[in-house]
């Protein structure tokens, strides 16, 4: 197994776990608490190696310089990377915790048990606690890679029930997110936007300047980046509105308007094929030709629009620029490499730079939480010793978050006369998803940050390198986990699209598997075979058959109703983490609105840590997946996004909640498999196949509203 | 600038604002309050929700001077008159990053205010304008189900 990659650059156990004198065990990862639910996983793995309560765990908030520097929380990594970390963490500690108690005790350690933090020995009436020992002192040891972990029979913990860490006070209204932060001297501070990404900033309105200022307002211009800060926010955001009608842009010929998917499939790209789910830097085969033996061919063409990210909150940050030294508070998913591109794009030196997470709304990638940062410490720099809380409108999250690339997949099939899949094609077409700021001081690094676009010395932004990791980015989950023997893969990173794009959940994988699942149920069609049937005749996986066959088992266990349809999906997530089969039962109704009235998972996240967590990110993975799929597509034309708000982009709402059930299959013992992205790509396929079983059309472009269900029925009478 | 009464969580607060800023600002800014949250600024996702005289309603646009002589409740009054409706929220672990919560949690109280028993055409009614991007609404309607049971119950 390759190192963990957390470990790697901090294999100290200092840098990870502290013991305190009042009793607590504190925590210091890098991954950071989006919502879901990684510090309640993460807990409850240390009190079960450690055997003390829940109540005692603590943390340390994600700080650049303070926390392990654990790249980005994303990818569905970090039950794999800081959860396998905190256990060997916690695992050494309480190795060390023994020893020591055995040698203060003088007695044989394997006479001790652990209760609470409190050491005891049948041998002697004396006792021991962690605190005792290890309290406010360090350990000076490094975490040891085979430090003995528990098995899992002997759990108390992991694999139960325990409420999400921080619940009472979210529902209590009392949680303190980065939009609460308060500061004495505090300025609220807001941007002043342009049409659009291309347009440059050529004057304000001296009027209007001037009764800016005079009513208090600070305005800080930067080139083409203009904003205003207040003590009274609701005079911040009225000040930004007058100063947005003053301002006069330059627009030039603004985003190119023309359809999408033709733009997709006709623009300058970069192609290569894949190998194993890697891209490889030679010339693309030819798509190879029909077998002499095909009993069935078919062609597809599947096409995704570009989506939101959509939190609830619009991003914000907190920035404090004193002595030459700049601190920012955050909900970013990476502060160190946020830092580094924040340093690049303000000229400072990344030590001059301190970045702390602090808690925001849900962001499900990368969405305007770093591009805020900087557009707060502009303002910081500018107003030294003022702390400075910046918060986007509705209006700059939709118009201004980097989208999920529009893409378009080409798949072709055959199949011979007994069924048997004997060519498979797949070419997808898309812009990147991965434009976090990253790491290095390159040129790159600033750029990635939206407001570097507009300083008076600008960093334009770049073309993007192919990611060219396994399943990196617009190829994720385009190689099949099937065992289709003669695949044609290739990705297609298209060139000078319109809208700005970057990491959205699931990264290309939610329209791949879209793609291959839909195509799946097109096939087996085609041959006259049964979905589910067909899915497992081309899996060899045990642990995809099983997935499967639950689902399927409980989606089956009632009667279908007249007038509904089922369908189903599946993938295993970068074909490496967990597996999930997804059902869904659904109907038309006269408004030609799809109605959701079921859905059924399974899935195989291996040994399960939180199980209603996990449930929940099976769910909630599930409920979005459905969102983007019916009824989402952010719109555009040459003056700009016109998606900029909930009315003109609508998202999924309670009125159309299936019932779900999670069918979660344990795996004591095994790895954990990072979950939080694995229900998207099987829920768009599951949609559309139960589509095509409520009504006969098959709908291979996203998303699936009421208009596309009208036209499909035109179209097939 | 003028002075307002505002009457929040029970207790009477003098603050000095424009008239025409949204009581929210107010809320959060000068009483310290977290529980309305901003989301929209526009009235179209439910996060700012509070209750005034018992009844929901958004506070990120009306503006303040609307506001004097009402009863203001937010989600951190709501956990002396309302703790069965948050309880019921934390044991369905209904909520992820939360931000939508404190405003579903305002707009249930409403509704069961109204009703102990609501139906499912009322439930869905009362959630319309609360929009939740974690897809928390399993939990919310888990835990509005576990309410209504204790409703019916506390009824017969
Ligand atoms: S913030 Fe008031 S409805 Fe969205
Ligand atoms: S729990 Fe995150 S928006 Fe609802």
């Amino acid at each position: 197994m390759p190192i963990n990659p957390s470990l790697k650059g901090h294999p100290g156990l200092d840098e990870w776990l502290s013991v305190t004198s009042d009793g607590h065990i504190v925590i210091t990862s890098g991954k950071v608490d989006i919502g879901q639910r990684i510090s309640t996983s993460l807990a409850v793995i240390a009190a079960e190696e450690l055997d003390v309560d829940l109540s005692r765990i603590d943390f340390i908030r994600t700080e650049t310089g303070l926390s392990p520097d654990e790249g980005v929380t994303s990818g569905s990594n970090s039950m794999e990377q800081s959860g396998e970390a905190v256990r060997l963490a916690t695992a050494t500690a309480r190795g060390r915790l023994l020893a020591l108690a055995a040698e203060a005790l003088e007695v044989d350690e394997s006479t001790l048990e652990i209760d609470d933090g409190l050491i005891q020995s049948r041998e002697t009436n004396r006792s021991m606690t962690y605190w005792d020992l290890q309290g406010d002192k360090p350990f000076d040891i490094d975490i040891d890679l085979n430090a003995k972990i528990k098995s899992p029979d002997t759990y108390r913990l992991v694999g139960k029930p325990v409420d999400a860490r921080g619940i009472k006070d979210i529902v209590g209204g009392t949680m303190v997110y980065v939009h609460d932060m308060k500061m004495p001297g505090l300025l609220h501070a807001r941007v002043v936007r342009p049409p659009h990404y291309k347009a440059t900033l050529n004057s304000v309105d001296d009027g209007a300047m001037h009764r800016a200022v005079d009513a208090g307002t600070k305005v800080v211009r930067d080139g083409s980046f203009l904003a205003v800060a207040h003590a009274d926010e609701y005079a911040a955001l009225t000040a930004a509105k007058r100063l947005n009608v003053a301002a006069d842009w330059h627009t030039g010929p603004g985003l190119d308007g023309r359809n999408i998917f033709d733009q997709l499939t006709s623009n300058k790209r970069l192609s290569m094929p894949l190998e194993n789910g890697v891209p490889v830097e030679t010339p693309v085969p030819d798509a190879p030709a029909i077998p002499g033996n095909a009993a069935v061919t078919l062609q597809a063409r599947f096409e995704r629009p570009y989506h939101m990210h959509g939190s609830i909150a619009p991003s914000a940050a907190m920035a404090l620029f004193e002595d030459g030294a700049l601190t920012v508070w955050t909900h970013s998913q990476g502060v160190y490499v946020l830092r580094a591109s924040m340093a690049g794009a303000l000229g400072m030196i990344e030590e001059k730079l301190t970045i702390k997470h602090m808690p925001g709304s849900g962001c499900y990638g990368h969405n305007g939480a770093d591009d805020v940062a900087l557009d707060a410490a502009l303002v910081a720099r500018a107003l030294p010793g003022t702390p400075i809380m910046l918060k986007w409108t509705r209006d700059d999250e939709h118009a201004w978050e980097p989208y999920s690339s529009a893409m378009v997949m080409n798949v072709g099939g055959s199949l011979d006369a007994d069924g048997n899949v004997i060519a498979w094609s797949h070419e997808t077409y898309s812009d990147t998803h991965v434009m976090r700021p990253r790491p290095g001081a390159g040129d790159t690094g600033p750029s990635r940050l939206l407001a570097s676009w507009f300083l008076e010395k600008p960093f334009p932004p770049m073309t993007p390198p192919p990611n060219m990791q396994a399943h990196g980015g617009v190829h994720r989950n385009l190689d099949p986990l099937y065992t289709f023997a003669n695949k044609h893969l290739v990705k297609h990173l298209v060139r000078n699209l319109p809208l700005r794009t970057s990491a959205m959940r699931t990264l290309g994988g939610y329209a791949n598997v879209f793609a291959i699942e839909s195509f799946m149920d097109e096939l087996a069609e085609a041959g006259g075979l049964d979905p589910l049937e067909f899915r497992l005749r081309n899996l060899d996986d045990e642990r995809a058959k099983a997935v499967l066959v639950a689902m399927s088992k409980k989606l089956n266990a009632t009667v279908l109703p007249g007038g509904r349809g089922r369908g189903i999906g599946f993938a295993r997530y970068k074909n490496e983490k967990t597996y999930a089969a997804v059902g869904v039962e659904l109907s038309v109704n006269d408004a030609a609105e799809i109605q959701l009235h079921r859905a059924v998972v399974a899935a195989d996240a291996g040994q399960v840590v939180d199980p209603d967590g996990l449930a929940a990110q099976m769910e909630g993975g599930l409920i979005q997946a459905a969102s983007w799929t019916l009824m989402e597509e952010v719109q555009f034309d040459p003056d700009g996004i016109t998606s900029r708000d909930w009315d003109s982009y609508p998202i999924l709402r309670f009125d159309n909640i299936p019932e779900v059930e999670v069918v979660l299959m344990d795996r004591p013992g095994d790895p954990y498999l990072g979950a939080g992205e694995a229900v998207s790509g099987p829920t768009a396929g599951a949609i559309a196949n139960a589509i095509r079983s409520a009504t006969g059309q098959r709908l291979r472009s996203l998303p699936f509203t009421p208009d596309a269900i009208r036209d499909a029925a035109l179209k097939s009478t | 600038m003028a002075t307002f009464t505002l009457r929040v969580n029970g207790a009477a607060h003098q603050v000095k604002a424009d008239p025409s800023t949204p009581l929210i600002f107010v809320l959060r800014n000068q009483l310290g309050l977290t529980g309305p949250k901003l989301g929209c600024g526009l009235e179209q996702c439910g996060a700012c929700a509070v209750l005034v005289d018992g009844k929901p309603e958004l506070s990120c646009v009306r503006a303040v001077s609307e506001f004097e002589d009402q009863d203001i409740t937010t989600a951190e009054g709501l956990s002396e008159s309302h703790a069965d409706i948050q309880q019921a929220f934390i044991d369905a672990g209904a909520a992820q990053c939360g931000y939508c919560i404190p405003g579903i949690v305002t707009a249930t109280a409403g509704l069961f205010n109204q009703t102990k028993t609501p139906t499912k055409a009322q439930i869905t009614e009362a959630l319309h304008g609360h929009l939740c991007r974690c897809g928390s609404h399993l939990r919310v309607l888990k835990a509005i189900d576990r309410l209504v049971q204790e409703g019916a119950a506390d009824a017969n």
